[in-house]
């Protein structure tokens, strides 16, 4: 596991502040003691990274490094429910995205050992392609990470879209329809709603969420608990069940990072695995 | 001034009294233009949702015009700019009409890329916010594009202000007060005095040496616009190069097609000769031969590796879908051209004409009658019982290729008599495959899936197709009006060489050419 990537870019775009790092030991000692089980209540967790989090945005704030965890082990496509994979609804329902839009899909692969679901969102890549040919800077990394687009500065020539290896990006060819409930919006790059014809779309770690201490609309909406927010800065991962030490449960279960290869530093990781905590055999 | 010059006689008298034509051509463009705009405005008014892209492949048309537009606007700096600069006389007649193709086709070329922006409204955002993102190869475009465009036109503009002074000074009487004015306006109070002349050298010189540096660097950012990402077929360091060398072997096939059109339309034979054929021919040869070179080192490299995704596109491109495109792009945009350069000069070809069976009249015969009965079998069902053993395509797919060849081969001995005819086919033949090839460029690489996604194939809409037409009108209508307006033969460089021919009639081709004031140019 490359740990030499998030920790170079953690000290490069956000400088903890001394209370920050020693925020971040306490909660290392906290989970290295094995506290981790009485740790509190998720909710708690959650409160406190709301405290800390985008929304008190002045001076020696805790900057959050977003990342995500899937867990392909308990990623069965949903076809044990037999529904449609849950993330992609919920993230539908959430960002009013157009019919057609898909801001993560579910791909099947398959390895030597058998055939495996991934889901793929944004990567959140912190060398990010995309980044690097916008024109107008209408893409870019927010202080925790998180590439957003600029709706209202995006000029709509899909070099972006060309430059993405993961095929994240989508665009808006017509003006898509509001529904009445999206239409109260205020647009930000961290919700983009309304959406608006012209310019490129993508997947951004549901930023309006995370800023609240909530998890993704995906990592919320998966039946199997299959996909973790994680911070880089408190090393700190959960799936709204379960809170795990990031660094450890990346490592220990080999996680990696889809096309690492191409040296994007993506910051969403994969454990790997074929959906066997939900029963899929192997080898179908 | 004294009495008019031949070449001025001849092309202020057709500007003046332009042929029949004109007006019927001026009108048939200008309402392809109104048609393209027409379609421009729906997609404007709806959205890129009326053309054929989507989220796989965000690209097509538009781009590929793109990349063609600027790549055929090197004409002029070649023509003008570098043959100016090594003397080559025989250059004389033709700058114009290259510097010409240059600035219309950057205007061209840069409007492609409002029409494919999702927000035109926004396009100035690149002036405002773009400066602070120097990293986007689209920036280098903008700075590279506009700075060769403003050049384009001063480089254009310089030459031209004797023949404005000509103009003004020679302008019929009859002709309306805005032209008069347009005319005095641009010349700038030229008289021809020794010190405008020194002056205008000068100036030229300096601008030619400017102009090809920005001109090599327009392709090259043009290219990087692709390489600088990380997809299969664009990821490539030869881009760069591959472009410039493709830019200029279409510029060269443009200003052949130009010649000739304009040699035979404003009759100006005595001064595009054979000659001017010959040596531009074997420019495009040369620069065929290096963009075969580029080509065969391009999809060798990629076609060695073991890498999956590199193989697809391969597949795609050979065998796939794009394989309709591909192979005749190689043996029609590249082969084909490459032979009809060659052709007009191996006088052995013309035994070809004695082979009896080689008559280009029976071979065409047999194989418009074999085609004909195949499109008959293929349309009419009733027939199919009759023929059908014609029934398919594939039946009769080598018998038609071999006709294919014998009728080739028997146009040989006509072409090998004809050099111009020979090598205007092969200009058309090269931008029709340099055309391809962008699209070739452009669109399989982004159909190339990245991550395991359904594939989606790009069909172009009449939108895409109306502003294409648009556009390629809009070249030509603004070609045709400029030489309507302006002498499309430099009258003063053509005259200059002509004078000082008479006053010292040495090789006028070789020789280093000496301006009146005594400087090298």
């Amino acid at each position: 596991m490359t740990k030499d990537g998030h920790q170079a870019t953690s000290a490069e775009r956000a400088r903890p502040s001394p209370s920050a790092i020693s925020r971040r030991t306490f909660v290392k000692a906290l989970i290295g003691t094995g506290a981790a089980t009485a740790f509190p209540a998720v909710g708690k967790l959650a409160e406190s990274w709301a405290a800390v989090g985008e929304r008190g945005s002045g001076q020696g704030r805790v900057s959050r490094q977003w990342s995500m965890v899937i867990d392909l082990r308990k990623c069965e496509g949903c076809t044990t429910i037999n529904k449609p994979p849950q993330c992609i609804e919920a993230c539908k329902k959430v960002h009013y995205l157009p019919q057609g839009q898909q801001w993560i899909r579910v791909v099947t692969e398959r390895d030597e050992r058998g055939t495996f679901f991934r889901p793929i969102p944004c990567m959140q890549c912190e060398n990010a392609p995309c980044v690097q040919v916008c024109p107008v800077g209408a893409t870019y990394h927010d202080a925790s990470g998180v590439v957003l687009v600029d709706h209202n500065r995006c000029i709509g020539c899909r070099l972006c879209m060309a430059a993405c290896p993961y095929d994240a990006r989508v665009f808006n060819w017509v003006q898509p329809p509001t529904p009445p409930e999206a239409a109260l919006v205020t647009y930000s790059p961290q919700f983009p709603v309304p959406h608006r014809k012209g310019t490129v779309s993508k997947c951004m770690l549901c930023a309006h969420r995370t800023a609240n201490g909530e998890l993704p609309a995906c990592a919320a909406g998966c039946p199997m608990k299959a996909i973790y927010l994680g911070d880089l800065t408190t090393d700190v991962a959960t799936n709204g069940d379960e809170v795990v030490k990031l660094s450890t449960f990346l490592s220990e279960n080999h996680a990696y990072r889809y096309r690492g290869e191409l040296r994007t530093r993506p910051r969403v990781y994969y454990i790997p695995g074929h959906g066997e905590a939900f029963g899929r055999r192997l080898g179908t | 001034m004294s009495e008019p010059h031949r070449l001025e006689a001849q092309l202020l008298g057709v500007m003046a009294r332009p042929p029949r034509w004109y007006l019927f051509v001026v009108i048939l463009l200008a309402g392809t233009v109104a048609w393209g705009f027409y379609a421009w405005t729906v997609q404007y008014r709806i959205g890129l949702g009326v053309t054929g892209l989507h989220n796989r492949v965000p690209w097509g048309l538009y781009i590929v015009n793109f990349v063609f537009l600027i790549g055929i606007s090197h004409a002029g700096t070649l023509i003008s700019a570098i043959l100016r600069i090594t003397g080559a006389e025989w250059r004389r007649p033709i700058t114009r009409m290259a510097e010409v193709i240059t600035v219309v086709a950057l205007m061209t070329g840069a409007l492609m890329i409002i029409v494919d922006m999702g927000r035109p409204d926004r396009v100035l955002y690149l002036v405002r916010y773009g400066f602070g993102y120097l990293s986007s190869p689209i920036m280098w475009d903008v700075l590279s594009v506009s700075t060769y465009l403003i050049g384009s036109l001063i480089y254009l503009y310089i030459p031209l202000i004797p023949d404005l002074a000509v103009l003004r000074d020679r302008l019929d009487p009859s002709a309306p007060g805005w032209q008069r004015w347009l005319y005095r306006t641009l010349a700038m109070g030229w008289q021809g005095t020794l010190r405008q002349r020194r002056r205008l050298e000068r100036a030229l010189t300096v601008m030619a040496l400017v102009i090809i540096p920005i001109a090599v660097s327009v392709h090259t950012v043009v290219s990087f616009v692709f390489s600088m990402t990380l997809r299969v077929g664009w990821h490539s360091s030869i881009f760069g190069p591959y472009f410039v060398v493709g830019a200029i072997f279409s510029g060269i096939a443009g200003i052949i097609a130009a010649m000739a059109v304009f040699r035979r339309i404003y009759r100006l034979e005595a001064w595009i000769t054979e000659e001017h054929f010959r040596k531009l021919g074997w420019l495009l040869l040369a620069l065929n031969l290096i963009y075969l070179y580029f080509t065969f080192s391009e999809y060798l490299t990629m076609g060695y590796q073991p890498d999956d995704a590199e193989a697809a596109l391969l597949r795609l491109l050979f065998t796939g879908p794009y394989g309709k495109l591909f192979w005749p792009m190689v043996v029609g945009g590249l082969v084909a051209p490459a032979l009809l350069a060659v052709i007009p000069s191996v006088p052995a070809l013309r035994s070809l004409s004695t082979v009896p069976f080689l008559r280009p009249a029976p071979v065409a015969l047999t194989a418009a009658g074999l085609l004909g009965s195949v499109l008959i079998v293929r349309t009419q069902p009733q027939a199919a019982t009759l023929l059908s053993w014609l029934a398919t395509w594939e039946t009769l797919r080598w018998p038609l290729l071999g006709l294919g060849v014998l009728l080739a081969l028997s146009l040989v001995p006509i072409l090998q008599a004809r050099r111009v005819a020979s090598l205007v086919i092969a200009s058309v033949l090269v931008n029709v495959g340099m055309w391809l090839k962008r699209y070739l460029v452009v669109v399989p690489s982004l159909a190339v899936a990245q991550t395991p996604i359904e594939a989606i194939a790009y069909r172009p809409t009449w939108v895409e197709y109306s502003i294409t037409a648009g556009t390629f009108a809009g070249f030509a209508l603004l070609y045709l009006v400029f030489s309507r307006l302006f002498p499309i033969i430099s009258l003063w460089e053509v005259r200059e060489a002509e004078d000082s021919a008479i006053r010292e009639p040495a090789d006028v081709g070789t020789r280093p050419y000496v301006t009146p004031a005594g400087g090298r140019a």
